[in-house]
């Protein structure tokens, strides 16, 4: 890459090897990642409290003994959640809640767009599966808690290890790179500045 | 080479192209709001580097703010903070500012075409997924996430791989009471809530070159609800004649180089698309959503499918129904209706209130329903006195609030309680959305209009023969 990185914007993704959290539930959408509510910070700070928010908690707060985050079962580093995940708004707010939870993985069949490009912009690997492989891995969590997944970035595969199985995920080669090293599309920008401004001045409109 | 519409606006503003990687994209015009935006000045000023282009952000309050009493000092000091710093640094930074109380303010979306930031063959984008309301315009437009937002206040441009391309035809003339949101609602009902990601939607047909700006704009607004980044509909003497003398609209010269290129802007014969779609327009009832994504819609005459009759997965249908309290087989009509919502980014325009104003003329608001009527923007507030519509509403039991988004994502007070549920012009019935435990059902102005007025869920159709 031709430009120099200025600023660390997220921790650099290599190798990650973890348990997981399963949440079989398709079209997972912003509103339940992080209610509207708790979207009024000013900072990036905090938003992992949040995470499934209403799922999680009644509304006296006390904690939805039913909901996954809240089976000790369960942890890891990676959460797999069903087809179409991150469907509905914009918001980063929704991949926020997910790092600052401890997540720096997931694993679906389906992603929506905005979400998967979010996730890529702040360090969160979104990783998509073939249904079949993405069944694989919900059984083998049910079937131990404690069966760990590697998700190698260099190699860009998923491995159960218990058993060997992987399959092999996209990533186009840049955002591969921003994610090995931590580097963000604003270094890369700002790198080319001088031929923003010369494409700007001769736009039609 | 033949080239869709979207290929020409997004040929005309990649600035490079990254060999396995995404394109360079240069943004014309870049809308900005109170909640999206804080994190991401803030990255700016963590980095020490300033906006590139001022001028080309407009930054409105509208997400986080009261639909009553906005004269007043808003209440909740997490929405006043976040309200104050849109406005410091919109100032720090040289942006346009509409707060709140501005004679400019209202939703992001109704406001950019309003004031002619909205144009033909711009790329726009917003931290807001339904930025896809400005394709209607023939714009490429669509949602960002904060991160993009900071990319685009220092260097006028984000980093996208270029989208997949679907053209959607709907061609015949559409039923009485059925609205440019009926059309959207039947289109994601066809194509469920993830049907086109990936994609980037054209809407071509007579269907939609009939339609007003402000019917354009309900369509390409509820594309994200299908999954696709954005929809556009090739500009034409519609777009051109709501365009034109606009605030921020080209002038003199200009606007003559500007209509040479609005001019280039439709479909090549010859083009082709990654996928192809017809519906016929005929065969569209007025709609509604008995589920938890605007996906689980249909004619509201119909009743809510079987499981093995949709796609997807049968334990995500039925927490989907269970949290609504409907069961498969049920009919809509006469579902119990608490709330009524019009406004939003969807059916905020002058149009909706029109299409409502229409139905519940000479009735009266029926007891059991508490009404939210939330106009887009000022101008569309001022419309709504000026032709006379709010003293009918006023006479059948209505009161219209001040703009903002409101209820649609339930920010600010406007929220609906858990367990109750709301017949909404909006575009998400997700769970929660306008309040913790609320139960939304999207719909048309028509079909809130008739619920309103009736009680319950009630086939606007009914209600226009009765008049007849």
């Amino acid at each position: 890459m031709d430009y120099k990185l200025k600023n660390m914007a997220y921790d650099k993704f290599n190798i990650l090897t973890s348990t997981a959290v399963p949440l079989p539930i398709e079209n997972v959408d912003t509103d339940q990642l992080i209610p509207a509510r708790f979207l009024k910070a000013t900072e990036r700070v905090g938003f992992g409290d949040n995470l499934f928010r209403d799922w999680r908690y009644n509304p006296d707060n006390t904690p939805k003994k039913d909901f996954v985050l809240n089976d000790p079962t369960y942890t890891g580093k990676i959460l797999v959640g069903g087809k179409n995940f991150g469907s509905g708004s914009s918001r980063e707010h929704a991949a926020w809640s997910v790092y600052d939870y401890g997540f720096r993985c997931v694993v679906s069949s389906f992603f929506a767009d905005i979400f998967r490009g979010n996730c890529l912009n702040i360090g969160v690997l979104p990783v998509q599966v073939s249904p079949e492989f993405s069944e694989k891995i919900f059984a083998a969590i049910f079937a131990d808690p404690k069966t760990e997944i590697e998700v190698n970035l260099p190699n860009q595969t998923i491995t159960l290890l218990a058993t060997g199985e992987k399959e092999t995920f996209e990533i186009n080669s840049y955002k591969k790179n921003n994610m090995l090293n931590g580097f963000d599309d604003i270094d890369y920008l700002q790198s080319i500045k001088g031929e923003i401004e010369e494409f700007a001045a001769q736009l039609p409109i | 080479m033949s080239k869709t519409l979207f290929d020409k606006v997004w040929d005309t503003h990649v600035v490079r192209k990254i060999d396995g990687g995404p394109d360079v994209l240069f943004i014309d015009r870049h809308l900005i709001h109170e909640v999206t935006s804080p994190v991401a000045f803030l990255g700016l000023k963590t980095r020490g580097i300033s906006v590139l282009y001022p001028n080309r952000t407009f930054a409105t309050a509208d997400h986080n703010t009261p639909t009553i009493h906005q004269d007043q000092p808003v209440a909740d000091p997490l929405s006043a903070n976040q309200l104050h710093m849109l406005e410091s640094n919109s100032k720090e930074y040289g942006i346009s500012h509409w707060g709140l109380g501005h004679q400019k303010n209202g939703i992001v979306h109704v406001v950019g075409p309003e004031y002619g930031i909205t144009q033909p063959g711009a790329t726009i984008v917003c931290g807001d997924s339904h930025t896809s309301t400005h394709g209607a315009f023939g714009a490429i437009a669509f949602g960002i996430g904060t991160s993009e937002v900071e990319m685009v206040l220092a260097t006028q441009c984000i980093m996208q791989p270029k989208p997949k391309k679907m053209r959607i035809n709907i061609n015949g003339k559409l039923g009485k009471a059925v609205t440019p949101k009926d059309v959207a609602l039947f289109i994601i009902s066809q194509l469920t809530t993830s049907g086109a990601t990936g994609y980037f939607v054209e809407y071509a047909g007579d269907v939609f070159e009939n339609m007003s700006m402000e019917g354009r704009m309900t369509v390409c607004n509820l594309s994200i609800e299908m999954g696709a980044r954005g929809g556009m509909i090739a500009p034409d003497e519609t777009t051109i004649n709501y365009v034109k003398g606009r605030e921020f609209s080209p002038k003199g010269e200009a606007w003559d180089r500007a209509l040479a290129y609005y001019k280039t802007l439709k479909t090549d014969a010859d083009a082709v698309f990654d996928k192809e779609l017809t519906f016929d327009g005929t065969t569209i009832e007025p709609m509604i959503t008995y589920g938890t994504n605007p996906g689980m819609g249909m004619g509201i005459s119909h009743d809510i499918p079987d499981a093995a009759d949709v796609e997807g997965g049968a334990a995500t249908y039925a927490k989907s129904l269970g949290y609504m309290g409907f069961h498969e087989g049920d009919s809509m009509i006469g579902k119990q209706v608490d709330f009524v919502f019009v406004g939003s980014c969807t059916n905020g325009r002058i149009e909706d209130f029109r299409a409502f104003t229409s139905l519940v003329k000479g009735k009266h608001k029926a007891d059991n329903v508490t009404a939210w009527l939330v106009p887009g923007s000022h101008i569309v507030e001022a419309q709504i006195k000026e032709e006379g519509l709010l003293d009918i509403l006023t006479e059948a039991g209505f009161e219209l609030r001040q703009p903002g988004c409101s209820a649609c994502l339930a920010m600010n007070d406007d929220k609906v309680p858990a367990g109750k549920y709301a017949v909404s012009t909006s575009n998400r019935n997700f769970e929660g959305r306008q309040g913790p435990g609320s139960r939304t059902m999207l719909a048309s102005p028509l079909v809130a209009a008739a619920a309103a007025i009736t009680g319950v869920v009630t086939d606007p159709r009914t209600l226009i023969e009765e008049l007849a």
